[in-house]
């Protein structure tokens, strides 16, 4: 039963990191852009939410309310300010602003709020659980799969039912062919950009409620990010919500071998794969 | 001759230290269908894709209604009223053949094309149209992308190697549906290899010749002998 209840911990972790791969995999099949700075918006995201849910005084998670505006927006203008301006035919000007951007938001953190770690208070939801035959899961991680799956779904329906979805998917195919039916390719990279960090929000103060953080952690959450992503297979959600849940899996399936394998585990996991599908579990179909 | 809907003044174009245009002098009338010959690398393209806004040019060096577009981005002239219908089709993959025809129609520009008077137009794409569009044979793509730059209803349309890479029988049945799009009152100009077909559906031809007007004439009343001297640049 232990092992069971390893699996399914994990699973409900995947939860989490779909939620930081969402915003990732959207900005990459929209603009072919790669975010380094991505773990650290995520982690930004999570001090808006203290911040505001301590200046406000209410749970971190109505403060959402205000912290998903404030990422998109700042997405919107960071997008329009400066990524736009270092998208090209090469992939390398973006790699190295969006490090650097990485660099500057660590060190803005760092000296607003110091290197003491810090957690949101998310009061009787952090310890409640529910009862399943013999396991006992906890309701915040169920919580948390249910919105990643919620925001998947979300994100899913937006991209094949509405008119932006089918401008983004226009804009991905041919930048050029969009530009001649009146789309505004800067814009639309706006509004992708403005998305992606509206659910980098939300998987931010999740982030927050479960463990605590500090200004240098959002690297290791670029790198699961990544790496769900890269599971799942490029341009794909549903894979990315997958390669979350494998992802976490592996994870706690690891640290019940052995506590210091957790996070080896699922490197390890996710090399295998990538050896095995390069291409992830599921790509896309249509290249 | 009423105001031109599209005067170019001594347009120049570049690609990096390559020059593609030179000092190129074109007008259209509104209602006008203009036809624009040339050999491979004379300059039609370029010219299309500078009108579009696909490349930036001098302001001034194209004008649209009286108005400078040459350095308008392609985003912007197409919300003026100007389609292309792109060389190769270029239809989104990713979009079903309905979307393909919806994005067209996204600036909202009001007239008379819509979704159902594109289906009327060519009826074989309402059967499929939530097919991917990379599913179609050539010739129904080439419909898509028409329907596509008609959705947006253009005042003037930008037509660009619309018969290249397609059976004799397709071309023939893409060409007998111009005169019910260009019937309108639409403004067009078309780009063709096929002369025959360039000088059947338009009213004056441009010859290029390496990015220069090398002819300009009544399509009725030109000769071919003329036409092969600007073509082939003998003298």
């Amino acid at each position: 039963m232990d092992w069971v209840n390893a699996v399914i911990q994990g699973a409900l972790l995947g939860g989490l990191y779909a939620l930081f791969a969402a915003g990732l995999s959207l900005i990459f099949g929209v603009m072919r852009l790669v975010n380094i700075a991505h773990g650290d918006l995520i982690v930004m995201a999570a001090y808006l939410g203290l911040t505001t849910s301590v200046a406000l005084g209410v749970h971190p998670l109505l403060a959402l309310v205000l912290v998903i505006p404030m990422m998109a927006a700042i997405g919107y203008v960071l997008q329009r300010g400066i990524l736009n301006h270092t998208l090209g035919d090469d992939l390398l000007p973006p790699l190295l602003v969006t490090f650097g951007l990485s660099v500057i938001i660590q060190n803005v953190l760092l000296e607003g709020y110091s290197a003491d770690p810090q957690k949101m208070n998310g009061g009787a939801l952090e310890t409640a659980s529910v009862s399943v035959g013999s396991l006992s899961l906890g309701l915040l991680p169920i919580l948390t799969f249910v919105v990643a799956v919620g925001v998947i779904a979300g994100l899913q329906w937006m991209f094949y039912h509405t008119a932006l979805g089918r401008s983004f998917r226009a804009v991905s195919d041919n930048q050029d062919i969009a530009q001649l039916m009146g789309l505004n390719k800067r814009h639309i990279f706006g509004l992708a950009m403005a998305l992606a960090l509206a659910v980098t929000a939300i998987g931010g103060i999740f982030l927050g409620i479960r463990t605590s953080f500090d200004p240098s952690i959002g690297g290791g959450r670029l790198i699961f990010g990544f790496e769900a992503v890269i599971i799942g297979g490029l341009g794909n959600l549903w894979g990315t919500l997958a390669g979350g849940v494998i992802l976490g899996v592996a994870q706690t399936v690891g640290a019940k071998i052995d506590p210091g394998w957790q996070i080896l585990a699922g490197h390890i996991v996710f090399l295998l794969i990538l050896a095995v599908r390069p291409n992830g579990l599921f790509p896309r179909v249509s290249a | 001759m009423p105001e031109p809907i599209l005067d170019i003044r001594g347009l120049d174009a570049h690609y990096g230290d390559f020059q593609a245009l030179y000092g190129l002098n074109l007008t259209l009338a509104p209602g006008e269908v203009l036809a624009i010959i040339g050999s491979n690398g004379a300059g039609k393209t370029t010219l299309l894709r500078s009108i579009s806004g696909l490349m930036s040019n001098g302001a001034a060096q194209i004008r649209y209604r009286g108005t400078p577009i040459g350095a308008l981005r392609a985003d912007q002239v197409a919300s003026l009223g100007i389609a292309l219908v792109p060389e190769g089709r270029q239809l989104f993959p990713s979009l079903s053949v309905e979307e393909n025809l919806l994005i067209g129609g996204r600036v909202k520009r009001a007239g008379p094309w819509s979704l159902s008077k594109v289906y009327e137009l060519f009826p074989i794409l309402q059967d499929r149209r939530h097919q991917a569009s990379t599913s179609l044979s050539g010739g129904q793509q080439q419909m898509v992308a028409i329907g596509r730059a008609l959705m947006a209803n253009p005042d003037l349309i930008l037509f660009d190697e619309i018969s290249l890479g397609l059976a004799p029988i397709i071309i023939r049945d893409i060409y007998a549906a111009l005169p019910g799009i260009v019937g309108g009152g639409m403004s067009a100009v078309i780009v063709e290899q096929d002369i025959s077909k360039a000088l059947s559906v338009s009213s004056r031809v441009y010859c290029l010749q390496e990015g220069r007007v090398s002819l300009e004439g009544d399509s009725a009343t030109v000769s071919r002998d003329d036409i092969s001297r600007a073509y082939f640049g003998i003298a």
